[in-house]
């Protein structure tokens, strides 16, 4: 598999993704609403009477990061739908299937397409959340809580194989239905695992520390790892060209 | 000194080509080739061959097979049974597969073009596939676009150029890489007949630079203008050869004399010449041509000798359509 090949079909899909409009309003209402919205909404609980207390504070917003990884698997499931109905739609993927890219080219490229707009989106969005954040904080806190380690693992490692796992979820999910529609309503099952979390750490089950944050980035690589292989096993060139309709 | 081993390799190059072009080496070779969907039969025992420089026109009705067989020839589709290779390499096979693609291009029978993207990025994108230096891509890619006639809107969107302009640029994406064998899927059959020619024009351009060139199609005059040979296919190959060859097979010129009147000399006169199929119809008679030989003007001479008047001579000949729809009738 050769990385150059890849990274060319996710220059191609950068290229028509800057033509839909839908698609760059995907990429940036969630991050806005997150970067703005929960700054707003501790500031409010802040001023409120009576105050929200200091010590309370890194727990919430300790909880409150998960949404930023929920947002990171919702972001990408129009992207990455669209990379790959598009094809379908303009049947544009049967001169590609007769050139010399291997399936696992092409699916990294499609990969690659839909990870990277999302993770620019969303470090945008979180570098707006933590300085909103710090700024609302400070002057309860005394000192700015982020960045952290915390943050710092969950954008650096988790973020990352979390987008992995929603982009190939939808590449397969698209590859078996034929609108970015029903594509996209599939990838309401990546809201699931996330939600699980943000409970079981509401309920106290876990606490969204480092290592925690650390073994479920592992657990998550692990499926990125098994997904891209069922969806080169899926992506089968005859099935796509008679029976992707 | 920097420019000699070039231009000696490419010297060498030519004279190798020319030769294997004068013996016609074969491009495509197809033996009992077959593809079943499940219980369809798609392709059945297909055996034919394509010399290198040679425009092949694969003609069939609809649901013949024709793009069944590109994309088993093009490593998109699994075969059922049978071989086929291209420049030697089997497809099939998956290491060959690769190097079969390396060297084909194909225009599906939807273009597939991307429309959002300019008609240079298209193209570009296809030539990076292929690893073309950036030197050999820009140099490819405005002559094709100035062939087209595109080269002033290479910068817009394929998505608002015309049905034939696509098609077209879909060639041209096809040629990007200067491919050995052309695939190319019925390229006008969704177009009106004015984008139909200019697409045709462009063929018979490559045709001029001795491309081999795989054309499906249904439409008859196409394959008659454009091809050297054809093939006509209808899930099992009916026949091959040129569109002359074709046309003879199957020919059953009549001719068909018309008189003032056919009186009982006329008719004496012409029994003696034992012609086929001679039959009479009010003022007209009519006979079979083998070929337009003299016997024709030994005929009216008779006629003239015995005393009859000819009005018109007409030879009413059978065309490749003729033999296309007997040949496909006949196989339904
Ligand atoms: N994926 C498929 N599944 C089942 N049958 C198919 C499939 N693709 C083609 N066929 C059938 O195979 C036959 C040949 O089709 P095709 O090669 O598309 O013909 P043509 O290109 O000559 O019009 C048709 O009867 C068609 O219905
Ligand atoms: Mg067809």
């Amino acid at each position: 598999m050769r990385l150059s090949k890849a990274w060319l079909i996710a220059v191609r899909d950068f290229k028509i993704f800057g033509h839909q409009k839908n698609l760059w309003y995907a990429l940036i209402i969630f991050p806005v609403i997150i970067s703005v919205l929960f700054p707003i909404v501790i500031q409010y609980a802040i001023n409120r009477e009576p105050g929200l207390p200091a010590a309370r504070i890194p727990s919430i917003l300790d909880s409150f990061s998960i949404f930023l990884i929920i947002g990171a698997s919702f972001v990408p499931l129009g992207i990455a739908s669209y990379s790959i109905v598009g094809e379908k739609v303009e049947k544009s993927l049967e001169p590609l299937l007769a050139t010399p890219l291997t399936d696992g080219e092409i699916l990294l490229g499609k990969t690659i397409s839909a990870f990277l707009p999302t993770l620019v989106a969303m470090y945008t969005g979180a570098a707006v959340f933590m300085v909103g954040i710090d700024a609302v904080t400070y002057p309860i806190l005394g000192y700015y809580y982020y960045p952290n380690w915390t943050i710092g693992v969950l954008l650096l490692i988790l973020m990352p194989v979390a987008i992995i796992m929603s982009v190939e979820f939808s590449v397969i999910i698209s590859s078996r239905v034929n609108d970015v529609r029903s594509a996209s309503n599939f990838g309401i099952l990546m809201f699931f695992p996330f939600l699980a979390i943000y409970l079981a750490s509401q309920i106290g089950i876990i606490t969204l520390d480092i290592d925690t944050l650390l073994i479920i980035s592992g657990i998550i690589f692990v499926v990125d790892v098994i997904l891209f292989f069922v969806s080169t096993a899926m992506f089968r060139r005859e099935e796509i060209l008679t029976k992707w309709k | 000194m920097k420019s000699q081993p070039k231009s000696l390799s490419n010297l060498f190059n030519i004279h190798i080509r020319k030769i294997y072009h004068s013996q016609g080496s074969v491009m495509i070779e197809i033996e009992n080739l077959t593809k079943k969907f499940d219980s369809l039969t798609a392709v059945d025992t297909l055996s034919l061959h394509v010399n290198e420089g040679e425009v092949f026109g694969f003609l069939g009705p609809n649901g013949a097979g024709k793009t069944t067989t590109v994309r088993m020839l093009c490593c998109l589709i699994s075969k059922t049974s049978g071989n086929a290779r291209i420049s030697g390499y089997e497809i099939g096979n998956k290491e060959d597969s690769l190097k079969i693609r390396k060297i084909i291009g194909l225009v599906p029978d939807n273009v597939g073009l991307s429309e959002h993207l300019s008609a240079y990025d298209n193209l570009d994108f296809y030539g990076k596939i292929y690893d073309l230096t950036n030197d050999q891509r820009k140099e490819s890619i405005q002559r094709f676009l100035e062939m087209l006639g595109l080269w002033e809107k290479r910068n817009v969107s394929v998505g608002t150029f015309s049905k034939g302009m696509k098609q077209k640029l879909a060639i041209a994406r096809a040629l990007i890489h200067d491919p050995q064998v052309l695939f190319l899927d019925e390229p006008t059959s969704n177009l009106d007949p004015e984008a139909a020619k200019t697409v045709r024009d462009f063929i018979l351009e490559l045709k001029k630079q001795k491309k081999t060139i795989f054309l499906n199609t249904h439409n008859l005059d196409e394959a008659q203008r454009i091809c050297d040979r054809i093939g006509i296919l209808n899930t099992n190959l009916l026949t091959t050869g040129t569109p002359e060859d074709l046309e003879l097979a199957v020919r059953s010129r009549r001719t068909v004399i018309e008189l003032e009147q056919v009186t009982d000399e006329v008719l004496k006169s012409l029994q003696k010449l034992s012609l086929t199929n001679l039959t009479v119809e009010s003022n007209k008679i009519m006979f079979d041509t083998s070929d337009l030989d003299k016997k024709i003007w030994t005929v009216v001479a008779a006629i003239v000798l015995a005393g009859g008047h000819v009005n018109i001579v007409n030879v009413v000949g059978s065309t490749l359509e003729d033999v296309y729809l007997k040949l496909v009738g006949e196989n339904k």
